[in-house]
């Protein structure tokens, strides 16, 4: 019987030629991650198991990149504990403030995840690397732990949702309004314990930049994973880059799915998520009049140099709103650097924003912008639940960068064209 | 796990559906990983009168999409160290539902009872026999049974102990 996508990288790593859902399998991992919030407890598990070594010392990647730089004095002893670890049992990839940036932005970009790859992460957003073909889901510490001291992984084979795309995006329609659009149709636990797949001709108008947005929010639609096949953009984006060989993986014709959802790309309007679920969507042309305190662009949804490059379109020679801050988080120092060499820094500051250096930062209502009671924010990141950024009576709405960028010029949610 | 046979015996603490993990254990108490300071914050932005008044054994009861959001497994680690015994809901979001078998909390999908339950009401809960009573309203349910896999797990005592006990066998 014909495999997803999905079925076939899990049936490669657990050593079997048939796969099929509802089996549980064990399999081997490529790569594990942790970051400073999940790690501790992974580190503190993995010590209670007297592992004496990880099991490959090259596949494991620590990232302390939530609370750092170290926002308060426990923030510091957890990466410190971190960083010990690294250092006591050799980690390969460890990376420090200076050198670090958001994990599911810095490990692709850098090369550590493939194509082809089985990769967990105590994080929910690492399945963000479906989008280089790859098979990545987010567990919890105890699997960190476990995974690191075995190199194994127990799963269960989910279902496919089958997502067909077709057509091509607007202009201001971004791979954030597809995710968006999605998850409203579907809800927030419409892909519960599913695979979503992507498919169709629509998935060539769709950038790396884009695909990574996309298959990273499949969580909030409540799937095990986002996956995209493989074509010339992941191909480009691969080579040169890839630090280990990788294998192209295709689905096959005869795959079973659990459903097909269309989506034509042109009839799409940038969307708006709504307080407290990305679930309540509306397309910008219903949003009404939503004044806002904060803009946030950044995030391992949106922290991406052509999401900057997006926003800086739009804020370039404007000024951010008197009653708004405006806060840029470029997702790791190559793209902090990349935003300086091409004067979106510049573009940024000199409108009144202010430009950190990589950090999860306010989106999960860490540091660096949190939110007091009635306060609003636009954000380019991917949960608006109570609380996420700060007061419990705060609200975020989420949009692309494009959108934030205006919406910190007018000084309420809307688009570049209201712009003039 | 000595939980696995017991009879768990508590209050019912209602809540809706998707009560995400940020309000479980809202992201600025994550740089500690303490049960007890994590317990002391558990579901404080939905209520919060919960953390102080939890009985020991008591449930949470909840609607579709419960945990849904983080992979921190301090939301397991604070409803465990809350003193509540189970959390019963309509469905669970994966990682959620991976974390509390990890960490030994037992969780059940029982739709029909989570519609009928009200704030307050007592239950008990028979794992062994996958059975829910409603003491107050004298009814009873069965729920979804848990998968042979997860019971070795459980039965193994987590998933650490799991591993090391493959790892002496190897």
């Amino acid at each position: 019987m014909g495999m997803t996508l999905t079925e076939k990288i899990l049936a490669r790593h657990a050593g079997r030629k048939g796969i099929a859902p509802g089996e549980l399998i064990l399999a081997k991992i490529d790569l594990a991650l942790g970051n400073d919030v999940t790690s501790p407890i992974a580190i503190q598990a993995f010590r209670s198991l007297g592992g004496a070594a990880v099991f490959d010392r090259e596949r494991i990647a620590l990232v302390p990149d939530h609370f750092a730089p170290n926002k308060d004095i426990k923030s510091a002893e957890q990466v410190k504990m971190m960083r010990e670890f690294a250092k006591e049992f050799g980690i390969a990839n460890y990376f420090e403030v200076g050198r670090m940036g958001i994990e599911h932005v810095l490990l692709p970009d850098e090369g550590l995840v493939v194509p082809g790859d089985l990769v967990i992460g105590a994080d929910s957003h690492t399945c963000t690397y479906g989008a280089l073909c790859a098979f990545s889901t987010g567990v919890g510490s105890t699997d960190l732990a476990a995974a690191m001291f075995s190199g194994e992984v127990w799963l269960k084979v989910p279902e496919t949702l089958r997502i067909v795309l077709s057509g091509r995006p607007a202009k201001w329609v971004e791979g954030k309004d597809v995710i968006l659009h999605i998850i409203g149709e579907i809800g927030v636990d419409g892909a519960l314990y599913k695979a979503m797949e992507y498919a169709g001709d629509g998935i060539a108008h769709l950038s790396m930049a884009w695909r990574f947005t996309m298959a990273n929010m499949a969580i909030e639609a409540g799937a095990k994973n986002g996956i995209f096949p493989f074509d010339a953009a992941t191909k480009a984006y691969s080579d040169g880059r890839a630090k280990r060989k990788y294998e192209v993986v295709t689905a096959d014709p005869d795959a079973r799915y659990a459903e097909e959802i269309p989506v034509d790309l042109s009839t799409l309007e940038p969307m708006v998520a709504f307080p407290h679920l990305p679930e309540n969507t509306r397309p910008l042309s219903k949003v009404g009049n939503v004044r806002i305190d904060q803009v946030v662009v950044g995030s391992c949804t949106n922290g991406r140099i052509e999401d900057l490059r997006s926003a800086a379109a739009v804020i370039r020679g404007r000024k951010v709103h008197d009653g708004v801050r405006m806060l840029i988080f470029p997702a790791t120092q190559e793209i902090y650097l990349q935003a300086m060499r091409e004067g979106l820094m510049e573009a940024f500051v000199t409108a009144g924003a202010a430009f950190s250096t990589p950090t999860c930062g306010p989106c999960l209502g860490g540091h660096m912008g949190i939110l007091a009671a009635g306060e609003r924010a636009i954000s380019t990141t991917n949960r608006n639940f109570v609380g996420r950024m700060g007061h419990p009576e705060s609200e975020v709405y989420l949009s692309n960068p494009a959108v934030a960028a205006a919406s910190a010029v007018l000084g309420r949610i809307g688009g570049p064209d209201e712009l003039g | 796990m000595s939980s696995d046979s017991e009879a768990l015996r508590g209050k019912a603490w209602k809540y809706g559906d998707d009560v995400d993990t940020d309000v479980i254990i809202p992201a600025r108490y994550l740089n500690s990983s303490d049960p007890a300071e994590l317990a002391r914050h558990c579901m404080e932005d939905i209520d919060a009168t919960f953390a102080s008044k939890v009985g020991p054994g008591d449930f949470i009861v909840a609607g579709k999409n419960f945990g849904c959001g983080s992979s921190r497994e301090h939301a397991p680690i604070a409803i465990k160290a809350s003193g509540a015994s189970a959390v019963i809901a309509r469905s669970f979001a994966r990682i959620f539902y991976r974390n509390a078998f990890n960490m030994g909390l037992p969780i059940f999908e029982a739709p029909d009872a989570v519609d009928e339950i009200e704030a307050g009401d007592r239950l008990s809960v028979d794992m062994e026999q996958g059975s829910l009573r409603n003491e107050t309203k004298e009814k009873e349910y069965r729920f979804t049974p848990i998968p042979p896999f997860m019971r070795e797990l459980v039965s193994a005592g987590g998933l650490l102990n799991y591993i090391a006990k493959k790892k002496k066998e190897a």
